[in-house]
């Protein structure tokens, strides 16, 4: 199944067969990304990060791939430095950078950037999230790291915990859990519960999902906690976001009550959700999941782009 | 007292089978008030129809519909039914029917949406279900809400 010069807007555009494609890739990749091996594979490629929300995972991880696979990237300046302030269209702001370089990898807080950016670059877009939309890599990395931990991910119990509305990445995950058969709840205080376009969603894809405000409910039975952040910015009022800020905490005395191997995730960055002394502990694994966005994105970015063999 | 009737019309169409107080919204789509409609436009509001209860229709003279025209009837009334009349003969009879994609016939209603920005391109989407109609915006993936208040 050929990836070469796809764009990757929304999970929902790779089949299984192709996200299992990625992932296995990404399995070999962890050498490379660690810097314990090297290669060339990407010499000559040019990869534009044009992110106009902040970010520094994302960025950051996108860019690493790209170095550890031997390519090159360019980096916007701060938006407010570049033509957007002089009011381009963002139609206009692809055409250029397409020309500059191979592979865009597009942050910008409108829904539908990504889509829109694919219809005007004839090179590969790669969304790294469209404001409240799609977060795609995010969703592999995530997928992947499940996999990593339990060898599967069909029959695990996933517990989405947080801010299960305006969190971007959970509603893909979501999606694609119950692609992969992963049995999921949602847990959230219900003015920040999942939309129920995904819940149906879900549903539809066969899936029996789980809604509870009460964690207690499901820390004993879950494999896996992924925990969001609530996200401050999203809130259009902010009495709203006072009501709900803070509203669970993950720290050990609830992980006492959690099977051994549970493990905890977390798309970073975190402000409240879990206590650092959760850190130590073996179920954390949100900074190893943060690591393991540059082996995904390098498979990515080898497959897009055709690199040489590694 | 002088019965007033709306009379059969020569040359134009009439929009049967609206559903009921759609009709306004069927005006504003073919344009009456604007430069597209020099004509008379004669409007039944809530008259017993055999398939629905009651519906709307209107006619308008002299004036035929184009293909964006009759998506959005069928975004806001997927059962109307559009006769062409020519020399006071129905020359055409069909039912409106949304195509599998849709393009700039309403804006997305998600105000945070890519296409509602200053791009240069139509707000698009894909039909998921044409009656109900329900879009998806092939943008923002978000479904159309309220699409008779984001008509273009």
């Amino acid at each position: 199944m050929s990836f070469k010069g796809m764009d990757i807007v929304s999970i929902r555009d790779l089949s299984r067969e192709q996200i299992d494609q990625v992932l296995d890739l990404a399995e070999r990749m962890i050498p490379y990304a660690k810097g314990e091996l090297f290669t060339k594979a990407m010499d000559g490629r040019i990869l534009a990060n044009l992110f106009f929300e902040p970010s520094t995972r994302t960025r950051m991880s996108f860019e690493s791939a790209m170095l550890r696979l031997g390519g090159k990237t360019l980096e916007m300046s701060h938006p407010s430095m570049m033509s957007i302030a002089k009011g381009e269209t963002l139609a206009d702001t692809i055409r250029m950078v397409e020309t500059y370089s191979d592979v865009i990898v597009l942050r910008h807080p409108h829904e539908g950037s990504a889509r829109l950016a694919a219809k005007f670059s004839t090179k590969p877009v790669i969304n790294a999230g469209d404001g409240a939309g799609q977060h795609p890599t995010q969703t592999l990395l995530d997928l992947f790291t499940i996999r990593r931990q339990f060898g599967r991910i069909d029959g695990i119990k996933v517990a989405l915990v947080g801010d299960l509305k305006y969190g971007r990445t959970v509603h893909s995950l979501a999606e694609a859990l119950t692609l992969f058969g992963a049995e999921v709840t949602f847990v959230a205080p219900p003015p920040l519960q999942m939309p129920r376009e995904t819940v149906r969603q879900v549903e539809k894809m066969g899936g029996k999902p789980k809604l509870t405000s009460k964690l207690e409910e499901v820390i004993k039975e879950a494999d896996v906690l992924y925990v969001t952040r609530i996200q401050k910015e999203r809130f259009p009022d902010p009495a709203e976001y006072q009501k709900v800020a803070g509203c669970y905490r993950i720290d050990n005395t609830l992980l006492r009550e959690a099977k051994g191997d549970l493990i905890v995730m977390h798309p970073l960055p975190r402000v409240d959700e879990i206590a650092p002394e959760v850190d130590g502990t073996r179920h954390a694994k949100y900074f190893e999941q943060a690591f393991n966005g540059v082996p995904v994105r390098m498979a990515l970015l080898q497959l897009v782009l055709g690199g040489d063999q590694l | 007292m002088k019965e007033f009737k709306v009379t059969p019309i020569r040359n134009g169409t009439v929009i049967d089978h609206i559903e009921c107080g759609m009709a306004l919204k069927v005006l504003r789509i073919i344009g009456v008030g604007g430069t597209n409609v020099q004509s008379p436009v004669s409007v039944l509001m809530h008259v017993p129809s055999s398939k629905n209860v009651f519906k709307d229709v209107v006619k308008v003279e002299d004036r035929e519909l184009d293909p964006k025209e009759v998506d959005k009837i069928a975004l806001i009334s997927p059962r109307a039914t559009i006769n062409i009349i020519r020399d006071f003969n129905v020359a055409e009879k069909f039912t409106v029917a949304l195509p599998d994609v849709v393009k700039g016939i309403a804006h997305c209603s998600n105000p945070s949406c890519i296409t509602n920005l200053k791009e240069p391109v139509e707000a698009e989407f894909l039909v998921e279900s044409k009656n109900p109609p329900v879009l998806r915006c092939i943008y923002c993936d978000r479904i159309l809400e309220d699409a008779a208040e984001h008509l273009i």
